[in-house]
């Protein structure tokens, strides 16, 4: 566990984790990854790794494991999250490729915050997930013990005295923001429905004028050439859907899961503030009574609560800097798609005409001659 | 909003037909007529202002006039009923083609007409001319709306449609070798006051033909052109295919309308997210600015493509005038057939009394058989009447034939013209409408880049 300033990394000429993950399935067995560690370049400054590659199998649930295990042992810190653990069978394939593809992104992604982390980075937990062979994993435990602790001085009624303003500036951004996820998580998806049944009247539209082909001569050519660009600007809007479903509204909700996170450590860290203030208060009713010294677990206490809340401002800034980063990729990449669909029909629509005014050049020169 | 005010630019062009101008002349058509005898003809020059459809080789413009369907305004005023009611009137500006051309800028001669008046002009030049495919007028009331368009005959955006539409018709039909002649034309252009009656004392509406007639020719013509059955065909099919795209069209402006309004959500989500970031607030601001730019631009795009959906709309109603045409093909054919029937049967009974032979059962042979044959002197009489009304029947029938063949020869030359001149205005149309598409997407692109920027500046 850390005191006072985590460990940088650039700052310390430590290198960073690469991770690569490729996606091992088989219809037989659930989705396991390959997770390839590649320590970037000068091996002797992650001095815990021993090889400079590593290539393991892992299940989700592994990944789960992983979580826990950085939860309990860096309860201070905040832990990105992982994908929905359970997903509805029969709703979403769990085998189709774009599921797959999906998780395993969401996954990449959870693995390199943490990896890019300056104190989880060097958990030992994250050590063996990376490393060995089989995972020794024993849970359970240790984790009903942590909570059942919490539990009671928050069910005992202790309410907090006083929380600083700084976190409660850190909860009302984080209700705002989510809201605010939710709000354009539906709006996309509206536009996903509307643009669906815009490309459904819109492949009607373009039969229409295949149709109307056979019964010209003259015309045929130019309705021809005006049903293929249809036909063109059908097969862009279905990449533009299929983009939006399956890259950014997977990267919109697992922010909500991220807020979720980071309103649990700062959960967290009113119980461990509430818990101290506990322990001082009937520390000093006992001083007062029979004059013993403040008692050293209500120093550790306040040693704890002033890490924790040390901790959480360093992660919140880099969680603002990473959701700043994050959101800029996703609108940017947005922005693109659909820049991207206009062109592809836009270069359709051109070709169009370049031909029919071809054609009639042709024709013009023909008639002259 | 591009408008197509077209005011035509005719150009002096003599008559390609010195025999056409002749009929016309012995018409007793008045002075308006082109009347020079040269049947040469000088390639029409497309104007150089818009629709170069209008402009036909050797097409008898009214070379005199330019004509402008100027404006429209809303009046008042009491129908046949003595009920008040509101109703537009167009003004129609004339100028004397000559002065344009010697660039003097001569005030227009005007006049207000309602969309009736145009009907009635329309329905005498279908009457008057049966074997030409009249164009169309603009519809009489909104159709094919997609939703947010309005159904409103009053409102403005349609008001402004028709108003281009009535003047396309008027151009159409002032630049058709045929058309363009005809005096109540003329005199619908530039006399205001007295116009109906001077239609009406025409007298068309007495040589209209009747539906039944018409429809009752249709199915029992044995032997119309074939050329003519095909073309009806045709027109059926282009009716069929113009009001599906048209429909079809609807719908997807429909959908395309909701996919961009919803984007304007983004605008109001981003403006709010920007209240509580920092750094990234001003970025999100922005670009929720040209969301809603986004969202507002499909209006103006989807109202120019308006235009596109009533070129098509006149080939719609065109097809019916075309099918029209070949329905009088199988009137006049029908005619023709009865009248020759006819000659033939009294030709028939005519030999049977001569004759005294009896080819053909009849009710006269019946009561011959049991009364007794009639006296000599009725039977004389009966010959002599038959012979007379062989006589007319022949004279019937080669009227008939003439009426028959003439109109087949004159329709079958417009039929050509109205081909030719469909070609090239739907190949032109489905042009302007590729051109309309890619002027969307830049317009898309542009806005989605100018997102794209400020979410760089996040």
């Amino acid at each position: 566990m850390s005191v006072g300033t985590p460990r940088g990394l650039a700052s310390s000429g430590q290198k960073p984790i690469a991770e690569i993950l490729h996606p091992l399935s088989s219809a037989a067995e659930p989705l396991s990854v390959s997770v390839t560690v590649n320590l970037g370049g000068d091996k002797t400054t992650r001095v815990e790794f021993d090889l400079p590659e590593y290539c393991v199998r892992r299940r989700y649930q592994d990944f789960d494991w992983l979580r826990i295990k950085l939860e309990d042992s860096q309860p201070t810190h905040l832990i990105p999250p992982l994908p929905e653990k359970f997903v509805m069978k029969g709703v979403v394939d769990r085998f189709s490729e774009e599921f797959v593809e999906t998780r395993m992104k969401a996954l990449d992604k959870f693995l390199k915050r943490i990896a890019d982390h300056p104190v989880l980075s060097f958990n030992p937990h994250l050590n063996s997930f990376l490393t060995a062979k089989d995972l020794n994993k024993r849970q359970g435990l240790a984790l009903l013990t942590k909570v059942g602790e919490s539990v009671k001085y928050v069910a005992g009624g202790y309410k907090l005295r006083a929380r600083p303003a700084e976190f409660c500036a850190m909860g009302e951004y984080l209700d705002t923001f989510n809201q605010k996820l939710g709000t354009i998580d539906r709006i996309a998806q509206r536009i996903l429905k509307e643009q669906s049944e815009y490309l459904t009247e819109l492949r009607e539209y373009g039969t229409v004028y295949s149709s109307w082909v056979g019964l010209e001569d003259e015309l045929r050519r130019p309705l021809e050439g005006v049903a293929g660009c249809v036909t063109t600007c059908c097969g862009a809007l279905e990449d533009l859907g299929e983009n939006m479903s399956q890259d950014f509204l997977p990267v919109l909700r697992e922010y909500v899961l991220y807020v979720e996170s980071m309103k649990n450590v700062l959960r967290k860290r009113d119980q461990s503030q509430a818990e101290y203030e506990a322990r001082l208060e009937a520390a000093i009713l006992r001083k007062q009574e029979d004059r013993t010294p403040m008692p050293v677990e209500v120093e550790k206490c306040q040693d704890k609560v002033e890490c924790f809340n040390a901790d959480l401002k360093a992660d919140w800034e880099r969680w603002q800097s990473n959701k700043r980063q994050d959101f800029k990729q996703l609108l940017t990449g947005m922005a693109d798609k659909n820049i991207n669909h206009y062109e592809k029909c836009q270069a359709a629509w051109e070709s169009l005409i370049t031909l029919l005014q071809d054609k009639q050049t042709e024709d013009k020169s023909s008639e002259t001659n | 909003m591009g408008t197509l005010c077209a005011c035509v630019l005719a150009h002096h062009q003599p008559h390609h037909h010195s025999a056409e101008s002749k009929r016309m002349a012995e018409d007793g058509r008045d002075e308006l007529v082109a009347t020079d005898d040269e049947s040469d003809h000088t390639a029409a020059d497309g104007s150089s202002s818009l629709n170069n459809t209008m402009v036909e080789e050797g097409s008898t413009l009214v070379r005199r006039m330019e004509i402008c369907v100027a404006e429209a305004e809303k009046r008042s005023g009491k129908n046949t009923v003595n009920m008040q009611e509101t109703f537009t009137v167009y003004l129609i500006e004339t100028r004397p083609m000559d002065a344009v051309a010697e660039g003097r800028n001569p005030a227009p001669d005007s006049l207000w007409r309602r969309y009736s008046e145009f009907e009635l002009l329309r329905n005498y030049l279908l009457v008057t001319y049966p074997y030409i495919v009249v164009p169309p007028l603009p519809e009489k009331r909104a159709e094919f709306v997609w939703h947010k368009l309005s159904a409103d005959n009053m409102d403005p955006d349609f008001v402004e449609r028709r108003r281009i539409g009535l003047e396309n018709f008027l151009l159409r039909v002032a630049s058709h070798p045929v058309l363009s002649n005809d005096k109540i034309l003329h005199h619908f252009l530039t006399e205001e006051y007295g116009w109906k009656e001077v239609v009406y004392e025409t007298g068309f509406q007495a040589k209209a033909d009747s539906r039944i007639r018409a429809l009752s020719a249709t199915f029992r013509v044995r032997n119309p052109d074939k050329r003519f059955m095909e073309m009806k065909h045709y027109s059926d099919q282009l009716q069929s295919h113009t009001s599906q795209l048209l429909r079809a069209r609807a719908r997807v402006a429909d959908r395309l309308y909701g996919v961009y309004k919803v984007h304007g959500n983004y605008g109001r989500v981003f403006s709010e997210w920007s209240a509580i970031e920092k750094e990234m607030g001003d970025g999100l601001q922005s670009a929720g600015h040209h969301m809603d730019a986004y969202a507002a631009s499909i209006d103006d795009i989807l109202e120019e493509e308006e235009h596109y959906a009533d070129q098509l709309k006149e080939y719609l109603f065109y097809a019916e005038a075309l099918r029209a045409v070949c329905r009088k093909h199988e009137l006049t054919q029908f005619e023709l057939e009865m009248a020759s029937q006819d000659l033939i049967s009294k030709k028939q009974q005519h030999e049977e009394l001569a004759t005294g032979i009896v080819r053909t059962f009849s009710f006269k042979g019946m009561t011959n058989k049991i009364f007794g044959q009639e006296a000599p002197v009725q039977r004389e009489a009966r010959i002599k009447l038959l012979e007379e009304l062989i006589a007319e029947g022949e004279d019937t029938v080669k009227e008939k034939t003439v009426e028959c063949e003439e109109h087949v020869e004159r329709a079958w030359v417009d039929m050509q013209r109205f081909k030719e001149q469909k070609d090239k205005d739907l190949r032109e149309a489905l042009i302007n409408y590729a051109v309309m598409q890619i002027s969307m997407c830049k317009k898309g692109i542009q806005m989605w880049s100018n997102a794209k920027e400020c979410f760089l500046k996040m």
